[in-house]
């Protein structure tokens, strides 16, 4: 069925795309394939569409949320996008902390969603805006603060959406690897894919930023989001922004497929999980990683022009994920 | 044997700013000992009171997060890129 109602159900059920050339095996007796989830195409152009229907339909059911609302979220971007049209679409204002080193695509499609952007400080990225939000909460008792980062609605779009999608899609299945942000995709898909899938592999990549965002003032501010649970994964790669780029560009090249920056580094990762397992001819192994969203809101950014090695330059004090 | 250690800005205090250090051991564990001989005080800001890593430091080796492949006690070898980084939000 694809016809809907209203934006707001069209949304999940994104497909899963093999990359017959980036494979290491893709036919044999003993394949090592990759697979893309393309989460970009959801509403608003990326995976957090899920979590932030399923958080603001948790807020709404459990009384927090009512008509004429305002939302509160420290974002680096997409999730305020995401909650930007629930929220137009649901009848609530929504008020976005964002760290002002993310792209001016973000804040363009924030505006015209008519989202208002308060910005956080370039130095400490992501973990400023959590602070910054915070305070904001404190200071505005009205306004209801969703948190992402420790909202159990957040995870749970991924135990019933992003999870059983895949194994539907992929039965033979043997890793899944999605970026590490809030942590919600991996902690809801990782969580129900062990359920189903006992010796399945949960891997994450995380984006290594440059200096500037890790511009803490000592080790105490640092930050693990409240959804966080180690239990749930296997293994865990920091992919540099240099990393990430390659491996967005040789998306494009070899299989089509134009991603943003932080499914390359999603994509390095799967990577190395592929050419280990290929390392050994007895082994088949089907990796299926997240394409969180599109290369558009990346443009302006210089990502996919000139040299890897300038492009990563560019990017070093920018937030990609 | 030599493996380099980058170092975050936060803890380059205990370096004299530098960025990168050589270490020697064959575990993570070891060459933080060795860090400690040459960097007295590191020690203290990465290892909790309870032998554990922080819960706000994060340490790879080439690339990969140590927590998962057997924490201190991971092994390492000549060539290796130890990298300490604070935990920071993402999403």
């Amino acid at each position: 069925m694809t016809r809907y109602n209203s934006l707001l159900e069209a949304f999940g059920d994104t497909p899963l795309v093999g990359l017959p050339r980036m494979s290491p095996r893709w036919e044999g007796e003993n394949p090592v394939r990759l697979w893309a989830k393309l989460e970009d195409r959801n509403p608003t152009g990326s995976i957090k569409d899920r979590a932030a229907l399923a958080m603001v339909r948790a807020a709404e059911a459990d009384g927090r949320l009512s008509p004429g609302c305002t939302i509160l979220e420290p974002t680096s971007g997409n999730t305020g996008i995401s909650l930007a049209m629930v929220a137009k679409l649901r009848g609530y204002g929504l008020v976005c902390v964002m760290p002002e080193n993310t792209s001016i695509e973000r804040r363009q499609l924030l505006e015209m969603f008519g989202a208002r952007i308060i910005f956080s400080p370039a130095a400490g990225g992501s973990n400023q805006a959590v602070a910054t939000a915070k305070q904001l909460a404190e200071r505005y008792p009205d306004w209801v603060m969703l948190y992402q980062y420790g909202n159990a609605a957040n995870a749970q779009a991924h135990y019933e959406g992003t999870g059983p999608e895949l194994l539907r899609d992929l039965p033979t299945l043997t890793h899944f690897v999605a970026g590490l942000g809030t942590t919600g995709t991996l902690m809801g898909t990782g969580r129900f894919l062990r359920e189903k899938a006992p010796d399945v592999q949960i891997i994450a990549a995380e984006p290594r930023y440059g200096e500037l965002v890790y511009g803490l003032r000592n080790i105490d501010e640092g930050f693990v989001p409240e959804l966080y649970d180690d239990s749930v994964l296997t293994s865990r790669y920091s992919v540099t922004s240099y990393d990430a780029l390659r491996r967005t560009r040789e998306l494009i090249e070899h299989e089509g497929i134009f991603a943003g920056v932080s499914s390359g580094a999603i994509l390095h990762a799967a990577l190395a999980i592929a050419e280990k397992a290929a390392a050994r001819d007895d082994e088949r192994a089907d990796i299926a990683f997240i394409v969180a969203d599109g290369g558009w809101k990346y443009l302006s950014t210089g990502a996919y022009s000139g040299s890897l090695q300038e492009a990563a330059e560019r990017l070093e004090g920018q937030l990609w994920a | 044997m030599a493996i380099e250690v980058k170092i975050p800005t936060i803890l380059r205090t205990y370096t004299d700013g530098a960025k990168s250090v050589d270490a020697k051991g064959d575990t993570l564990a070891a060459v933080i000992d060795d860090l400690d001989g040459n960097h007295p005080g590191l020690k203290g800001r990465l290892i909790t009171d309870e032998a554990a890593l922080h819960r706000f430091v994060n340490i790879y080796v080439n690339d990969e997060d140590v927590r998962f492949t057997g924490s201190l006690e991971t092994t390492l070898k000549d060539g290796d890129v130890v990298t300490i980084l604070p935990a920071v939000a993402g999403g």
